[in-house]
């Protein structure tokens, strides 16, 4: 029963999350929300019974993921700068 | 678990609809993963059995009856798998996104209309 | 305007396709006849606690090199998309420097330790390798100036590439089947040297996913 709160309410904060992350005008917010997203979901993997899974989402979803698109917008503006 | 397909597919759906709506190259990008997130949370929840442990076999889990004891196994691999190819396709969107920029030096899909018929 | 318009009509459709699905979709009482023979045979034939690395690198072996594969085909692609230009910045202070290259060597070591227990625990080689990749992230992010040896990145990541598929080769020789486990003694159950050769196995993927993924990162991170 206990479980079944928690991904209602986590379900609730994802959703959430997802929408202000594709509505957000500042890049580098919608990025970091988008690995909220990602963190929030190897939660539920963890109280769906694969740990495995839990790890590698909570370590390449949520950390690399978010670096390579921290770096691809740093490189961007980077550009943006030259000219 | 239904709530969890429930959310899987919600996902699913935010994340196609950012991508079809926005115009920024790095939020179509985001989108992608979002899509992925959800195509994930809906294979695992498929997976899972009322009241059983994960499949790890240690001294908690009677191994005669192994079987009767532990989730699904098969939708955690194919996860496992399609997470970490997921990074990869991420990666080279993004290297494909900041090559575009270089070329057109703008963000926006509507720059970018050869395609377009 | 009428594109606004297709985005919702395509949307709806979406929604009338996956509502059936959703609705009628009926949970499983009991695993399947597959699952059931990859928990047993988990037990009985790898002596490997953790069900999902028996699948991963014993049952469906070859799957996992074709996706070792396409992250080293990326890679590659990212590589030459991206070339580097040199500019020279001021670095960060010593202190910063000293402490993360202590953590480092920590980092390491927790992520050799999640790969060598993959098959008793959760974790295995995918998990281990991303681990070392972030130790050499902190180390990028605390001295800017910093520039990898790439001869040993690739000797490390070609190497364990290659000895993957020799031990897949072996198992062929000895007429077992293509990267079967069971080329070396299988030990007892629930011990670090069990399981016959998944440690070595998932060792070898975890440094190459290692230094793959260091690369990926070197690479997008530019001047």
């Amino acid at each position: 029963m206990i479980s079944v709160i928690i991904i209602i309410t986590l379900g609730i904060l994802m959703i959430i999350a997802g929408i202000v992350a594709l509505h957000l005008k500042n890049l580098l917010a919608a990025i970091i929300t988008a690995g909220v997203i990602s963190l929030l979901a190897s939660v539920i993997y963890l109280i769906l019974g694969s740990p495995d899974v839990a790890m590698t989402e909570a370590s390449i979803g949520s950390g690399l993921t978010t670096i390579i698109f921290l770096y691809a917008l740093n490189k961007v503006r980077k550009e943006k700068k030259d000219d | 678990m239904i709530f969890a397909l429930i959310l899987g597919f919600a996902l699913l759906l935010i994340g196609i609809y950012g991508m079809l709506s926005q115009k920024n190259l790095i939020k179509i990008v985001i989108g992608f993963s979002i899509v992925d997130t959800g195509v994930h949370i809906i294979i695992v929840s498929i997976g899972y059995l009322r009241n059983r442990t994960a499949p790890i076999l240690n001294s908690v889990v009677d191994l005669g009856k192994a079987a009767q004891q532990v989730v699904d196994p098969i939708p955690s691999v194919l996860v496992l798998t399609a997470i970490v190819i997921g990074l990869a396709v991420t990666a080279l969107m993004l290297t494909f996104v900041v090559e575009l920029y270089k070329k057109r030096n703008s963000l926006s899909i509507d720059d970018y209309q050869e395609l377009k018929w | 305007m009428i594109k606004k318009i297709i985005v919702i009509l395509a949307m709806i459709g979406l929604i009338m396709m996956l509502f059936p699905l959703v609705t009628n979709f009926e949970f499983l009482e009991n695993l399947n006849d597959l699952s059931t023979n990859y928990v047993s045979g988990s037990v009985n034939e790898l002596n490997s606690q953790n069900v999902v690395t028996s699948v991963i690198v014993t049952y469906r072996g070859l799957d996992t090199l074709g996706e070792v594969t396409v992250l080293f085909l990326a890679t590659a692609a990212i590589g030459f998309l991206l070339k580097k230009k040199k500019t020279k910045k001021r670095g960060s202070s010593e202190l910063l420097q000293t402490a993360s290259s202590f953590l480092v060597a920590l980092i390491i070591l927790l992520g050799v330790y999640i790969f060598t227990h993959g098959h008793l625990t959760p974790g295995g080689g995918f998990q281990g390798g991303v681990i070392i990749a972030t130790a050499f992230l902190l180390l990028i992010l605390s001295d800017v100036n910093i520039k990898f040896n790439h001869t040993i990145l690739q000797v490390v990541e070609s190497f364990s590439g290659a000895f993957y598929v020799v031990i897949g080769l072996i198992g062929l020789v000895l007429t077992i089947g293509f990267l079967n486990a069971k080329i070396i003694p299988l030990g007892e159950y629930g011990n670090l040297f069990s399981a016959g050769a998944i440690p070595i196995i998932y060792s070898l993927i975890g440094l190459k996913v290692g230094s793959e993924l260091t690369n990926i990162l070197d690479t997008m991170r530019g001047e």
